[in-house]
């Protein structure tokens, strides 16, 4: 490997932990970095410090870490995938299936009469089991359809319209539903890192880590695919098989990231750029271990500005994501 | 060798080639020729195993296609289609090191050897000072040249070829085929290559396959300028065909024009 890419990666590694110890220290109340590092390292601090850097702060900052990651990847992978610089985690329905199975929880439950979205653990999980189930089943389907279907621009096609008619689903739910229940639900479009529970991390970490697992193994899949679908079959590549690898590894990047913290927007379409733009090579043994960095790095520098301004996470990602996609489509005209 | 028994090919609702036989012997560069719509792209896809038959056979170094796993088959068969692969940051020595794919591990890794077939591959096409370009800065031309090499560098006793020629220059046009011709003589490949250039082919070329729907004609270059076939296809009102020399000529009333 390069000295370039090598002293790329011991940069970015090192901003990463800094922003992670900053993001320890950020929140209603700021706390000293010594403080942090006390209470991390077991040190003399005060017990309500220390309970809030290591049950609540460490909590969301490891959630950051990982769903910069995973939604970077998977994105990294969509864009392979499609030959499409505009595509990213979503663009096959994760999210919209996601907001399908919560908007079911949230606002159907209480138009069949049963009590949900009350509050408390219970009614946490289940909206992120609903909305994991949401858009598994939504990926599914589309992964089904997709064994007979050989050009991969229609499978594109359909995906985005499958959202959009999901989404209508959505609108009519949010219209028929009450004033508390649309508001629980709005909220939760906004994503957010915090309400993942130290409980709930021990679901959403090795779900992650398995996707990461099977995008590795989607390394030379993604290479081969650069070339296209049909070059890639001429030189061995099962396409059926990595389309599935490729999906199932969505599903549990995305799909998990979303069940827990929300749709968080522009992450996964803006950070595999701004890792080509920084480690100009194509080749993804680089491109992803580089995306999963800049992911975490950008989705911690975006929970600490969300944190000062107190403002949803998303809106923040929006805001920074949005500039990175036009200055990079207008600057190079070819992506990929 | 490409063996092919009572193959039917079609393209949508048309039947392009009707159970045709032919075979093609190793270390032959063969020109396929044939009209605009006629099939050509469609039975390279076919002995690519890319698309589907209608029906027969097809028999690559004696082996039915059927019954190639796809990592055999990319050790046996290499691909190089019209489409065009401009992506930023993917340099050439990256394009020709996937054509190592069927031979490296799960991730990938070259081994000394990869590197060096990667590097014998781009200094063939002539396109050894350019390994370190990305494919987005170099011309139609370049691209294609580089898309051959990766298609050398999958060491296959069988390449195809779709209009490799078309974004060349004549010089380059000739150059390339001369080359293919010498990977056919000294290294015993089997090559196809589909064309529009008739004098290309017929000067070139050992033995040229044209389609004359729904029938494929597959002769040794000579006998097919003498087979009457070429100015039977290619002859218009316009241009006709002259055996003599191999070479179209405009017609006189049409010259005046």
């Amino acid at each position: 490997m390069k000295s370039r890419v090598v002293l790329l990666f011991i940069v970015l590694s090192f901003v990463a932990l800094a922003l992670f110890v900053v993001d320890l220290a950020t929140g209603a109340v700021p706390i000293p970095l010594g403080d942090v590092w006390a209470a991390l390292a077991g040190g003399d601090a005060a017990p309500a410090t220390a309970k809030i850097v290591r049950d609540i702060r460490l909590v969301k900052a490891v959630v950051a870490v990982a769903a910069g990651m995973a939604l970077s990847v998977s994105g990294l992978q969509m864009q392979t995938l499609f030959r499409n610089p505009l595509a990213g985690p979503y663009v096959l329905g994760i999210s919209s299936g996601a907001s399908l199975g919560v908007a079911l929880f949230i606002l159907g439950a209480p138009l069949f009469g049963a009590a949900a979205g009350g509050g408390g653990p219970m009614a946490s999980l289940g909206m992120a089991g609903a909305a994991w189930v949401g858009s598994a089943s939504i990926l599914l389907v589309i992964a089904a359809v997709s064994r007979r279907i050989r050009d991969i621009m229609v499978i594109l096609i359909l995906g985005m319209m499958f959202s959009s008619g999901v989404g209508a689903v959505v609108q009519i739910l949010q219209y028929l539903s009450r004033e508390e229940a649309l508001k629980s639900f709005v909220i939760w479009t906004m994503g957010s890192l915090g309400d993942v529970t130290a409980g709930q991390l021990a679901l959403l970490l090795p779900a992650v880590a398995l996707g990461l697992g099977l995008s590795v193994a989607a390394v030379k899949p993604l290479n081969l695919l650069l070339l296209g679908e049909q070059y890639a079959r001429t030189m061995g590549l099962d396409v059926r098989r990595a389309r599935l690898l490729l999906f199932l590894s969505t599903i549990l990047l995305a799909g998990t990231v979303t069940a827990f913290c929300g749709p968080i927007g522009f992450v996964g379409l803006a950070v595999p750029h701004v890792a080509r733009m920084l480690f100009r090579d194509a080749d993804h043994r680089v491109l992803m271990p580089a995306s999963a960095l800049v992911g975490a790095v950008v989705l911690l520098a975006c929970d600490i500005v969300s944190k000062q301004l107190t403002l949803p996470v998303n809106t923040i990602t929006a805001l920074l994501g949005i500039p990175v996609v036009v200055w990079v489509v207008v600057r190079n005209k070819s992506i990929a | 060798m490409i063996r092919i028994e009572h193959l039917t090919l079609g393209y949508g609702g048309r039947i392009l080639l009707d159970g045709v036989s032919a075979a093609i012997p190793a270390g032959t560069l063969t020109a396929l020729l044939g009209r605009n719509g006629t099939g050509k792209s469609t039975l390279l896809r076919a002995l690519a195993g890319l698309d589907g038959r209608r029906g027969g056979r097809v028999l690559l170094d004696g082996r039915d296609l059927d019954r190639i796993a796809p990592p055999q088959l990319a050790a046996t068969v290499a691909f190089v289609t019209t489409e065009r692969v401009r992506i930023a940051n993917l340099r050439c020595r990256d394009v020709v090191a996937l054509g190592r794919a069927p031979y490296t591990n799960w991730i990938g890794r070259m081994q000394a050897e990869d590197a060096a077939v990667v590097a014998r591959t781009l200094a063939a096409v002539g396109m050894d000072g350019y390994a370190g370009r990305t494919m987005d800065t170099m011309s139609d031309g370049e691209c294609q040249r580089v898309m051959i090499a990766r298609a050398l560098a999958q060491q296959t006793p069988i390449i195809l070829l779709d209009e490799p020629t078309s974004f060349l220059d004549l010089p380059n046009r000739y150059e390339l085929c001369t080359l293919l011709r010498r990977l056919a003589r000294d290294e015993g490949k089997c090559i196809l290559f589909s064309t529009h250039e008739l004098d290309i082919a017929l000067s070139l070329c050992d033995s040229v396959a044209l389609i004359d729907p729904p029938r494929l004609h597959h002769l040794p270059t000579e006998e097919m300028v003498r087979s009457g076939h070429i100015e039977r296809l290619f002859g218009s009102a316009a241009v006709g065909f002259d055996p003599v020399s191999g070479t179209i000529k405009i017609e006189k009333q049409f010259d005046k024009l």
